[in-house]
C-alpha cells in the first residue's frame, strides 16, 4: 500500500517576499563596483588616447574604487532609504580604509624584492666595502656589525628587562613600582634619535668628544629595547595563575625558587616571543647607530674600538653618499634593505611559532 | 585564658634576599637611566643655548632662531600625519573588529602589524624611490585645481619630496600602532551593548555609532596621542624623503619645506664638530621634552579610563 500525500496546489505567481522587498540584491555591491571601475577605466582610456601617454592602470582602479563609494550610497538611498544608505556608505569607507593601507605594504614588498634582487648575490654577503668604489663590494661588515651590536644590546637589555618585569609582578608595591611602570611606558616613546644622542654624549663625556664605538650603539639600542622587553615579559608573568605560586608556597618553596622554577618556566614561551620581537624592533634602527656608532667601510670585530657599520646605516650611507656609477650604490642599498626585511620577518615568524608551539597547555 | 600564638617569622634566606634585591635594582635602573638621559642631554646642551653664530658655525644668529623652524616643522609634519592616519586607522580597526569575516580578522590584523615591522630606513628608501615620484602628478593637479587654498599654493615640487610626502610616509608608519590600540578597544565593547542596539533595529553603522565609538573614545584619544609621539620622533624616513630648508611655511607642495628636529640631527650630526654638536644635542633635548610630555599625556588618559579601555 502506498501512502498518498497531498500537495498544495501550485501557485501561479511567486509571492513577493516581504523580507527582501526594498533591499538591494546581494550581488548589487559587486555589480556596482565592477561598473564603477569600468567607467573609470573608460575615462582613463579616453584620456590616455587624448594625451598619447601610457595607460594608468593604478589610477583607473583607484578612481573606480573611489567612484564606487558615492554610487553605492546613491543606489541604496533610492531603493533602501537613508539609514541603510548610510550603513552601506560606512561599510564601503571602512573596507576602503583597509585596502588603502594595503597599497603601501604591497608596493613596498614588490619594490624591495624586485630592486633588491639585483645585488642579492654571494659577493654581497662575503665582501665588505673596503677599497670599493663603484661596482662590487658587499655588506659583510654591516652584517657583522649589526649582529655584534644587536647581540650586545640584547645582553644588556634582557637581564635588566626581565628582572624589572619580575620586580613589577612579584615584588613591586607602592610608589617605586608605580613610578617604574609609568617610566617604562614613557621610555617606550623615546625617539630613537634621542637614544643615540644619549649614548653619544655618555661616551663623549668619559672618552672625549667624537668617540664613536660599537658599544655606544649597543647602549643606544638597549635603551630602546629594555621597555619593550619589560612590557612583554610583565604581561606574560601576569598570565601565570596565582594558584601555581600558592601551591609552591604551600609546599614550603622559597619565593625566589618559586619564581625561578615555577613562574618563569610557565611563561618562558611568551617571554621568548617578546624578546625576539624586541630584537626585531631594534635591529632595524638607523638613527641611533648613525649617531653613536658612525659608519665605516671596513670589517670591525671590536665593539670597544673604532666605528662600526650596521645594515640599516649601510642602506642609508649607500643611498646618501652615492658615487659613480650611482646605480651600483642604489642597488646595494636595496639589497641591504631586502636582507634587513628578511631578517626582521624571520625573527617575527620564529617568535610567533615559539608562542604557538611552546605555550603552556592549560586544561586538557 | 589563652594568649595569641606568636606570629611565625618567615625564615630569612640568602637566595630570597639576593633575588629580591636584584629585582629592585633592575627596577631602579629604569629610573636611573631616564634620569641619566635627561642629565647628559642637559649637560651637553647648556653651552649651546647661549651660543651665537660666532661660536657655532651652524647657527645663523642665535640658538632660538635656529630651533624655531625645526620645532615648527616637527609639529607640522606630525600633525599632518596624524590628520591623515587617524580616520584611516579607525576605519581599519573597525574593519578588522566588526566588518571582516571572523576567521580572517586575526590574519588581517597580523598583515597590518607587518607594516610596523618594516625598518624606517626602508620606508625612507621606498618613499624617495617610489612614493615621491608617484605623487608628482597628483601634486601638480592639486596645485592647478585647488591652488586658491593657501595650503596648495606656490610652485609644486618637481621631485615630489615635499612635507606632504613626508607626512604621508609618517602616516603609514604610525598606522599600525594606532590601529592596534583602536582595535583592542573596539573588541572590548560589551557584546550586550552591541546586541541591544541591533535588537532595537539599528543598522551596523548605527550600532557602531551608539555602542562601539562612545565606548572606545578614550582609546581613540590615546591612540592618536601615541601616534603623534611616534610621528614627532621619527627620523630616517623624513630625513631621506624631505628636501628641507630652514623656513616656516604652511605650503604643502613646494620644494621649500621646513625640516624636523630628528631629521635635521640625522643629516647634520655626522659632519658636526665643536659646539655644533652641542647645538644639535640641545635640539634633541627639546624633542625629548616634547615627546615625553606627549607620551605622559597619553598614558595619563589611558590610566584615567583604565577600567573601561584596557588599551595600555
Amino acid at each position: 500500500m502506498t501512502i498518498q500525500t497531498t500537495r498544495p496546489p501550485e501557485t501561479s505567481a511567486p509571492i513577493a517576499n516581504s523580507l527582501t522587498a526594498g533591499r538591494l540584491p546581494k550581488s548589487a555591491p559587486w555589480t556596482i563596483l565592477v561598473a564603477a571601475i569600468a567607467v573609470a577605466a573608460a575615462v582613463f582610456g579616453v584620456v590616455a588616447i587624448g594625451s598619447g601617454s601610457g595607460y594608468n592602470w593604478g589610477g583607473a582602479l583607484f578612481i573606480g574604487a573611489l567612484l564606487y563609494i558615492p554610487a553605492i550610497w546613491l543606489f541604496s538611498m533610492l531603493v533602501e532609504g537613508r539609514r541603510r544608505a548610510m550603513d552601506r556608505l560606512v561599510t564601503a569607507l571602512v573596507t576602503g580604509a583597509f585596502l588603502l593601507a594595503m597599497i603601501p605594504l604591497v608596493s613596498l614588498a614588490i619594490t624591495v624584492v624586485s630592486l633588491g634582487a639585483a645585488r642579492f648575490d654571494a659577493d654581497f654577503f662575503t665582501m665588505s666595502m673596503r677599497n670599493v668604489t663603484g661596482e662590487g663590494g658587499g655588506a659583510l661588515h654591516a652584517i657583522i656589525g649589526t649582529l655584534l651590536m644587536t647581540g650586545a644590546a640584547a645582553v644588556i637589555s634582557i637581564p635588566i628587562g626581565l628582572m624589572t618585569s619580575i620586580y613589577l609582578v612579584e615584588y613591586g608595591r607602592g610608589r617605586l613600582a608605580r613610578g617604574v611602570t609609568f617610566l617604562v611606558d614613557v621610555m617606550t616613546g623615546i625617539p630613537s634619535i634621542v637614544a643615540g644622542l644619549f649614548a653619544y654624549s655618555l661616551f663623549a663625556i668619559f672618552l672625549g668628544p667624537g668617540t664613536r664605538t660599537g658599544i655606544a650603539g649597543a647602549v643606544a639600542l638597549s635603551l630602546l629595547m629594555i621597555p619593550v622587553v619589560v612590557r612583554s615579559s610583565e604581561e606574560m608573568l601576569r598570565l601565570v595563575p596565582n594558584e601555581l605560586r600558592e601551591a609552591a608556597f604551600a609546599l614550603g618553596v622559597p619565593k625566589w625558587l618559586t619564581i625561578v622554577k615555577v613562574v618563569l618556566p610557565t611563561s618562558i614561551a611568551g617571554i621568548t616571543t617578546g624578546i625576539m620581537l624586541s630584537i626585531a624592533r631594534v635591529i632595524g634602527e638607523t638613527a641611533p647607530l648613525l649617531i653613536a656608532a658612525g659608519f665605516t667601510a671596513s670589517v670591525n670585530y671590536n665593539l670597544f674600538d673604532g666605528r662600526m657599520q650596521s645594515l640599516p646605516v649601510f642602506v642609508y650611507t649607500q643611498y646618501a653618499n652615492q658615487g659613480n656609477p650611482p646605480e651600483e650604490y642604489i642597488n646595494r642599498a636595496w639589497a641591504a634593505a631586502l636582507t634587513l626585511i628578511l631578517i626582521v620577518m624571520a625573527l617575527n615568524l620564529i617568535a610567533r611559532l615559539v608562542a604557538r608551539f611552546f605555550a603552556p597547555k592549560f586544561g586538557r | 585564658m589563652t594568649s595569641a600564638p606568636a606570629p611565625i617569622k618567615a625564615k630569612l634566606r640568602i637566595g630570597d634576599l639576593v633575588f629580591s634585591r636584584s629585582a629592585v635594582f633592575a627596577g631602579s635602573m629604569i629610573l636611573v637611566t631616564l634620569a641619566a638621559v635627561a642629565l647628559f642631554l642637559i649637560v651637553q646642551s647648556i653651552p649651546a643655548v647661549v651660543a651665537t653664530n660666532e661660536d657655532a658655525s651652524i647657527l645663523k644668529t642665535n640658538f632660538w632662531d635656529y630651533v624655531g623652524p625645526l620645532v615648527f616643522g616637527t609639529v607640522w609634519a606630525a600633525t599632518l600625519a596624524l590628520v591623515v592616519a587617524l580616520p584611516i586607522s579607525i576605519g581599519i580597526a573597525l574593519f578588522i573588529s566588526h566588518y571582516a569575516p571572523r576567521r580572517l580578522a586575526s590574519v588581517l590584523g597580523y598583515i597590518v602589524d607587518l607594516l610596523a615591522a618594516v625598518p624606517s630606513v626602508v620606508f625612507g628608501l621606498w618613499g624617495i624611490g617610489v612614493f615621491a615620484p608617484a605623487l608628482v602628478d597628483a601634486y601638480a593637479w592639486l596645485n592647478e585645481n585647488l591652488g586658491w587654498i593657501p595650503l596648495f599654493s606656490g610652485t609644486p615640487s618637481a621631485t615630489g619630496r615635499t612635507i606632504l610626502t613626508a607626512a604621508l610616509v609618517l602616516a603609514v608608519m604610525v598606522l599600525p600602532i594606532m590601529t592596534a590600540i583602536c582595535r583592542e578597544v573596539f573588541l572590548q565593547t560589551p557584546v550586550l551593548h552591541e546586541e541591544a542596539a541591533l535588537a532595537l533595529g539599528a543598522t551596523r553603522w548605527e550600532m557602531i555609532r551608539t555602542a562601539v565609538l562612545p565606548f572606545g573614545r578614550s582609546g581613540i584619544i590615546s591612540a592618536s596621542v601615541l601616534g603623534l609621539g611616534r610621528a614627532l620622533g621619527e627620523t630616517m624616513a623624513v630625513a631621506m624623503v624631505l628636501s628641507a630648508s630652514p623656513v616656516i611655511t604652511f605650503q604643502l607642495l613646494t620644494s621649500v619645506n621646513p625640516n624636523t628636529i630628528a631629521a635635521n640631527i640625522a643629516l647634520s650630526f655626522p659632519e658636526a664638530y665643536g659646539l655644533n654638536v652641542n647645538v644639535l644635542i640641545a635640539t634633541g633635548l627639546i624633542l625629548f621634552v616634547v615627546t615625553f610630555a606627549v607620551n605622559a599625556f597619553a598614558r595619563w588618559i589611558v590610566s584615567r579610563r583604565k577600567e573601561f579601555s584596557g588599551a595600555n
